[in-house]
């Protein structure tokens, strides 16, 4: 216990764990405050200055379609061919309809929580996996490359215990982040929608929906939390984790796609990891082989693929699973010097 | 007297693709009674560090067995760390943590009441500037906080690989009375250095190792006495009988090297006969003195370290016991 307290107050004496904590709330802060400006709430003068502009705009129109049948008229009597430019029978059968002018085109941007709000749960999940990556990373890097890991096994010998301690407190971490960070991100976007947009709808459905996109967000972001701390305490150095994720990110993202390509592989985005990290917010992404329709004549509908959210669990749950335990294995066995 | 650490037969043999295998420990062996201060030396990359770390559970042996305060280590380390502060080449610190958040985070890890660290501060002598950060600190300044985080515990048995690193003279002398005091206070000092002089001068007894194995052990003045050859100086009363005597002695089976106003013998057992020898003759001596030998010659001699004139000794040329005639001996007498 003594150690587990010990190690939490470790991570929060560091630098680098305020300093991103504070890059963090700002990022956030930030997209909060350019979202709260370019939402606008539909107040009853809103809906009647768009009415009015959608009305002016049919008059308008008709007006257009009006004069234009008259010069294609004119045109006519000079005997000049009109069918080209005014179309038969001069355009008359394309009156302009008030449904052509839905006032709704003319309102502003108003953000809708109910719609929108999962959207920004995985902004944030985002935002917040890589400030996870950042100080489970370097929480561990760091101790091993400047020696404080020998000296806390000089003290608690160990090795299990204390990696297993330190990823704890890490983990704990992570998820007081989360969680607060979470709870004022949700009140931020509440407050917005009430006040500049639209809290419509919000059932308690709507909200439960949300509790499961937060867990899932919450849960993405302790396996990246826990991947890197595993990685930097593999390679003990920070630098590692680093390395191997523009490593696997640059394979995956890039390498993988344009090899598939190449290869003509039927649905090659499910070897990359990004479709795993959709699926896991959207709960299913689908994957459309548009070349399935190449030799297809009339009607097709392209073959598709469907990833869950399960599948993503469980692609990212073995990977994580796999990489911490090379890390314990490790670190049962290394020579440490 | 009880053994306070026993090493007995220990091996370590770091493998590595590119460079091979190299034997870091070769069956050396030590032990320390409890009490002392126990120095121990070695030629750089005899192994020292490697035994400090295997000993600590840093690094796994290969053979051998290893015992701290009675209890079998590795196995029983979790036992017995909470008696044992240890400081091993060099220790880094994170360096934006002040000495004191170090200290106390150590405490906190290792069950440590808060009031122990300004204690250990003071007495390393860190008390105005615990506050600053790590990385602010001169060498000398991180060895004294290295020392102070070993002393945390109140060990009683305490481990500490070159301590003088980076001391200054007055640190150096601060230190010998520090583990003078601690000694006395009932605490064991295990203390790897290479400045033989301070060795001397606190340590009980020294372990010697070159070549992974242990080449020497024992009580200091057992050491020297082992190691002194029968060196013995002579002056006659009359200096033109110099070469006389030294024809003589060279007779009766003696080593002499003779210098301009006295004798040199080796291999002397008794001085006795040696101006008995002298008398018979007629030959009066006038200073018959055993040589002194000084810790740091014998440790040149047995670890056969001792510089040569026109030759640039490497890393892994000492002594390797078990192979007779030492290469590069040169004796090395104290004067
Ligand atoms: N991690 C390592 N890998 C390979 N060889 C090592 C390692 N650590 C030490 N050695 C080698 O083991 C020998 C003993 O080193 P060490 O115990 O550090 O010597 P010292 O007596 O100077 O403390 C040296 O030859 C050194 O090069
Ligand atoms: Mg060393």
């Amino acid at each position: 216990m003594s150690l587990y307290v010990t190690e939490l107050r470790r991570l929060a004496k560091r630098r680098l764990t305020r300093v991103m904590l504070v890059l963090l709330v700002l990022g956030l802060t930030g997209i909060v405050t350019a979202f709260a400006f370019s939402s606008h709430k539909l107040s009853p003068a809103v809906i009647a200055q768009a009415q009015a502009e959608s009305d002016a705009n049919f008059r308008d129109a008709v007006k257009d379609w009006e004069r234009s049948i008259a010069d294609c008229d004119a045109a006519k009597a000079r005997g000049e061919q009109t069918e080209d430019r005014y179309g038969p029978n001069c355009g008359r059968d394309w009156k302009p309809t008030p449904e052509m002018f839905d006032p709704k085109w003319n309102l502003p941007y108003q953000f809708d929580f109910r719609a929108e709000f999962g959207v920004f749960i995985a902004v944030f999940a985002g935002a917040v996996a890589l400030f996870a990556f950042l100080i489970g990373a370097s929480f561990v890097g760091a101790e091993w490359s400047t020696g404080g890991m020998m000296n806390l096994l000089l003290w608690r010998p160990k090795r299990l215990t204390v990696l297993g301690t330190k990823l704890a407190a890490v983990l704990t971490t992570l998820t007081g982040v989360t969680v607060v960070l979470g709870a004022l991100w949700t009140l931020a976007f509440w407050l917005i929608a009430s006040n500049r947009g639209t809290t419509e709808k919000v059932t308690s459905g709507v909200w439960q929906s949300a509790g499961i996109s937060g867990l899932r967000a919450w849960g993405l972001i302790l396996a990246v939390g826990a991947v890197a701390f595993a990685l930097a305490s593999l390679g003990r150095h920070t630098a590692m984790a680093l390395g191997v994720a523009v490593g696997v990110g640059v394979v995956s993202e890039i390498g993988i796609r344009i090899a598939m390509t190449i290869a003509g592989v039927r649905f090659g985005d499910r070897w990359v990891l990004s479709t795993y990290a959709l699926a896991w917010f959207e709960k299913k992404w689908t994957l459309v082989d548009y070349r399935s329709c190449e030799l297809v004549q009339g009607e097709c509908t392209p073959k598709e693929m469907l990833v869950t959210w399960q599948d993503s669990a469980l692609v990212f749950g073995i990977g994580t699973a796999v990489v911490m335990v090379a890390a314990f294995w490790m670190m049962r066995r290394r020579d440490i010097t | 007297m009880s053994a306070v650490l026993e090493i007995e037969g220990l091996r370590k043999t770091y493998k590595s693709r590119r460079r091979g295998v190299r034997n870091a420990l070769d069956g050396f062996d030590m032990r320390v009674e409890a009490g002392q201060v126990h120095g121990f030396l070695g030629p750089n990359g005899s192994g020292k560090t490697t035994t400090l770390r295997t000993l600590l559970g840093l690094i796994q042996p290969d053979g051998g067995r290893m015992a701290i305060l009675g209890h079998e280590v590795p196995g029983a380390l979790p036992t017995v760390a909470g008696q044992v502060g240890a400081i091993v080449e060099s220790p880094q610190f994170f360096p934006h943590f002040s000495a004191r958040d170090t200290l106390s985070l150590l405490a906190g890890a290792g069950d440590v009441p808060a009031v122990r660290v300004d204690e250990v501060l003071e007495l390393v002598g860190l008390r105005d500037r615990a506050g600053e950060r790590v990385k602010t600190y001169s060498l000398g300044m991180k060895q004294r906080l290295a020392v102070a985080s070993a002393l945390l515990k109140n060990p009683k048995l305490l481990i500490l690989d070159e301590p003088a690193n980076g001391l200054d003279p007055g640190g150096i002398r601060e230190m010998r009375t520090l583990m003078r005091t601690l000694a006395e206070s009932g605490m064991t000092v295990v203390l790897s250095s290479h400045i033989l002089g301070e060795i001397q001068l606190i340590c009980d007894e020294v372990t010697i190792i070159s070549l992974g194995r242990r080449v020497a052990a024992g009580p200091v003045e057992q050491v020297l006495a082992q190691h002194s050859h029968g060196g013995v100086r002579v002056r006659l009363d009359a200096a033109e009988d110099l070469a006389a005597a030294a024809e003589l002695l060279g007779r009766a089976g003696v080593a002499v090297t003779r210098h301009p106003d006295h004798l040199m013998l080796a291999g002397v057992d008794k001085p006795a006969t040696v101006s008995r020898l002298l008398a018979e003759q007629h030959l009066y001596v006038s200073e018959l003195a055993p040589v002194a030998v000084d810790l740091e010659s014998v440790f040149l001699e047995i670890t056969a370290t001792a510089p040569v004139p026109g030759q640039h000794r490497q890393v892994d040329q000492s002594a390797k016991i078990g192979e007779p005639g030492h290469a590069g001996t040169t004796g090395g007498w104290g004067a």
